[in-house]
């Protein structure tokens, strides 16, 4: 099955394809049925090659599948090739999976939208160019994943593009991706300067001997590897686009925005470990900015009133640890976390558009409240997503962000373990206030909303019950400390490079990995305690506690005016510029220079029109005065 | 009558330059016409005129190189003068129709 890799791209390709040139033309029914098929059978080839995967020998499983010779040019060659290994294997299941899980969803959701084909065309088109990226053999052919996933957001985020807010979302959205995608394309000319190839395994052999570790060279390619991996998944300090492109259809949200293309960059920073690993500096700062990262998006969405953007931010903290666990050199608890966000993210997000749907459109927290009794099963899905995503045992996020908290702290330092931590506990916090905000307390809802309030339909249901499944036994195959049950770990480390400072540490205690995780779960109960306190005993005690608190609460429910420090340094005056070129460059000198010589031409034109006077005799007396001059010439000049 | 031929035959005759200054006269005074006269139908006569002078040098040219061709020309030059006088009153009486007026100087709807 391994061959036949190439499958997987390609269904959803074909899906894009009949929906983009007959989907207006058919059903809705059958829109959806294509596109959901195309990608059910793509995550049934993906679960295929990694069942024939599995039966091969731990040590050998990385095979390359070349469809065609894309490039040759001198030197420099790139290939349409497939590279299968566990990681990719890994990321294509979760890619192939979650996106069926929501397409489903998206029928039911988007079901009354008159633009229903075009918007599954863009969702084919997404994955197809999503399961490129994480498939491929080598950088050329994953920028184009890279750069086919950006533009596919942008089309969903500005999916309703009447509306002048989306649209403005989906260009930040791709402008801002844009900018870190320029240093993804230095890293790339980089490393084929540097080894004359831009294929993975063979970049990869070829590093240890080629660079040493620490080198000028090595940190530069992996910074400016990591400056795309910041634009694509949202990190300080180019996240600005992912509050603002929830102005997108909720499933989009879901699956671009939180499960799929924002993992991108921590895939790319895993696939390049062994860069990584070579340069110290380099993944330190992958560190740090996914640790501040995490600290910093939790403590905006403490203060945020809209679902989504709670979620928003959310995702943008999560992928701070999932970076901060690659940061430590810890690819295994990344690449973990990231599969069982993308269950419970995408599971909150579909919770939220289903409270939407039967809330006709509704995303203000302030004005929902007391919604369990109406909706039960969005309820208690959303819940098991609340409780993945702060950590509880024994659901899908425990043991992931446990995982990484661990390895924060014995390879990373005490510092790293403590920001992730203060953001667990906020996690908690800003998680359960939104529960306890949309789902509990007293009704908050407008009337005439009230009485359309109704429990969402199947299609949209059991999708959810599909992602609590997965999000409450999704952590168990990596079951730490016991030898032999963190299934996931031992399939996927062979693929990474360990850094020397980590192989030559001893072996921590079982003793303080279980006291670390009563830690953990103790932080995050905390978390939900603070929350059950603020906002269903004490309701009155947020607003009180923002008026005590005023500069801290200003700061964060403004974002920190990160926005709009953003327009006035780098927005503002590329406008500014931008406007003196039209007004200065362009309609001064360019087309004075031309209007300049066509004024030339006029003022001759004026001078010799005089000539034509529309007088007969005028024009005889020309010709009288030409033969003059002519027989004057022949009669005093004959030689 | 026959006085008058016997006395010619009697001198000289007049000689070529003689024609040829006349007919250089009779020339300017077309061109100095058609330049300055405003009537479309003076014009038309002053450019008979130069036309006439033209014959009358070939006439000239032809009595004293002894040979017809000069004459021959003539008969060119006078039927081509007919149809250009034809067709050229045929346009004047045209303009007249649209403009009212055979005044050259009003007639310069080409002026720029």
């Amino acid at each position: 099955m391994i061959d036949y890799v190439g499958l997987i791209p390609l269904f959803p390709a074909i899906g894009f394809a009949l929906n983009l040139f007959f989907g207006r033309r058919m059903s809705k029914g059958a829109v959806g049925f294509i596109a959901c098929a195309a990608i059910g059978l793509s995550f049934l080839v993906s679960f295929l090659v990694f069942l024939d995967l599995l039966k091969m020998a731990p040590a050998s499983r990385s095979i390359e599948k070349i469809l065609y010779q894309w490039i040759v040019s001198g030197e420099f060659q790139a290939n349409i090739g497939f590279l299968v290994d566990p990681l990719s294997i890994v990321m294509m299941m979760v890619v192939s999976g979650v996106s069926f899980i929501i397409h489903i969803y998206s029928h039911g959701y988007m079901h009354d939208d008159r633009d229903f084909p075009r918007y599954f065309t863009y969702l084919n088109l997404f994955v197809f160019f999503m399961l490129i990226l994480v498939s491929a053999n080598n950088f050329l052919l994953m920028f184009v994943g890279w750069e086919g996933v950006g533009l596919c957001s942008y089309f969903l985020i500005g999916f309703w593009y009447e509306k002048k807010s989306a649209s403005d979302a989906g260009k930040k959205a791709f402008i801002v991706n844009r900018i870190g995608d320029y240093g993804f394309l230095l890293a790339i000319f980089l490393i084929f300067v540097t080894f004359g190839t831009i294929e993975f395994k063979a970049v990869f052999a070829a590093a240890p001997g080629k660079l040493a570790i620490g080198s000028g060279i090595v940190t530069l390619i992996t910074l400016l590897l990591f400056m795309g991996a910041t634009g694509k998944s949202a990190q300080i300090p180019l996240y600005t686009w992912l509050p603002d492109a929830m102005e997108g259809p909720t499933p989009v949200s879901a699956l671009i925005h939180a499960a799929t293309m924002v993992t991108a960059g921590v895939y790319m920073v895993a696939r390049c470990n062994v860069l990584f690993v070579m340069a110290p500096t380099s993944i330190f700062v992958v560190a740090v900015i996914g640790a501040a990262t995490a600290i910093y998006a939790a403590s905006i969405g403490l203060a945020q009133n809209d679902i989504k953007r709670v979620l928003a931010y959310s995702t943008i903290s999560q992928l701070g640890y999932m970076f901060l666990a690659c940061g430590v050199a810890a690819f295994t608890a990344g690449i973990f976390h990231l599969m069982t966000h993308a269950f419970f993210k995408a599971l909150l997000f579909l919770g939220a558009g289903s409270v939407m749907h039967a809330l006709s459109g509704e995303l203000d927290m302030r004005k929902m409240g007391a919604l369990k009794p109406h909706m039960p099963r969005t309820y208690w899905t959303f819940l098991i997503g609340t409780l993945a995503i702060s950590g509880i045992f024994p659901f899908a996020g425990f043991f992931s962000k446990d995982e990484i908290l661990w390895k924060a702290l014995t390879q990373g330092g005490f510092l790293f373990w403590l920001v992730g931590a203060v953001a667990a506990f906020m996690t908690a916090t800003y998680m359960f206030r939104a529960v306890f905000m949309t789902f509990h307390g007293k009704s908050r809802v407008d009337h005439e909303v009230a009485h359309h309030l109704h429990e969402s339909p199947s299609m949209m249901t059991v999708p959810l019950i599909v992602l609590a499944i997965l999000s409450t036994i999704g952590g168990l195959i990596g079951f730490p400390i016991f030898e032999g049950w963190n299934k996931f770990h031992e399939f996927l480390s062979p693929v990474f490079a360990v850094p020397p400072k980590v192989a030559e540490a001893g072996h921590h205690s079982a003793g303080l990995e279980i006291t670390m995780m009563v830690v953990s779960i103790v932080i995050a109960v905390l978390g939900i305690l603070s929350a059950y306190r603020l906002y269903i005993k004490k309701p009155d005690l947020p607003d009180r506690l923002a008026e005590q608190y005023k500069i801290p609460y200003q700061m964060i429910a403004n974002k920190y005016w990160m926005d709009e420090i953003y327009d006035f340094v780098f927005v503002g005056p590329l406008i500014r510029f931008s406007i003196f070129l039209w007004k200065i460059f362009d309609e001064v000198l360019v087309d004075g220079t031309v209007n300049g010589v066509a004024a030339v031409v006029r003022g001759g034109s004026q001078v010799f029109k005089r000539l034509q006077t529309g007088n007969v005799q005028s024009y005889a007396l020309s010709i009288l005065v030409g033969v003059v001059l002519i027989l004057g010439y022949f009669v005093f000049n004959i030689k | 009558m026959t006085s008058l031929m016997i006395s010619s035959v009697m001198y000289q005759g007049v000689s070529l330059s003689s024609y040829l200054v006349l007919s250089a006269i009779l020339f300017t005074v077309g061109v100095v016409g058609f330049m300055i006269r405003r009537n479309i139908i003076v014009i038309f006569m002053s450019i008979e005129l130069m036309l006439n002078a033209a014959n009358l040098a070939f006439v000239a040219f032809s009595r004293f190189l002894n040979s017809m061709d000069g004459q021959i020309f003539v008969f060119f030059v006078m039927s081509v003068a007919a149809a250009e006088a034809a067709v050229g009153l045929a346009i004047v009486i045209a303009v007249y129709r649209t403009k009212d007026t055979v005044n050259a100087d009003e007639v310069n709807l080409m002026k720029w």
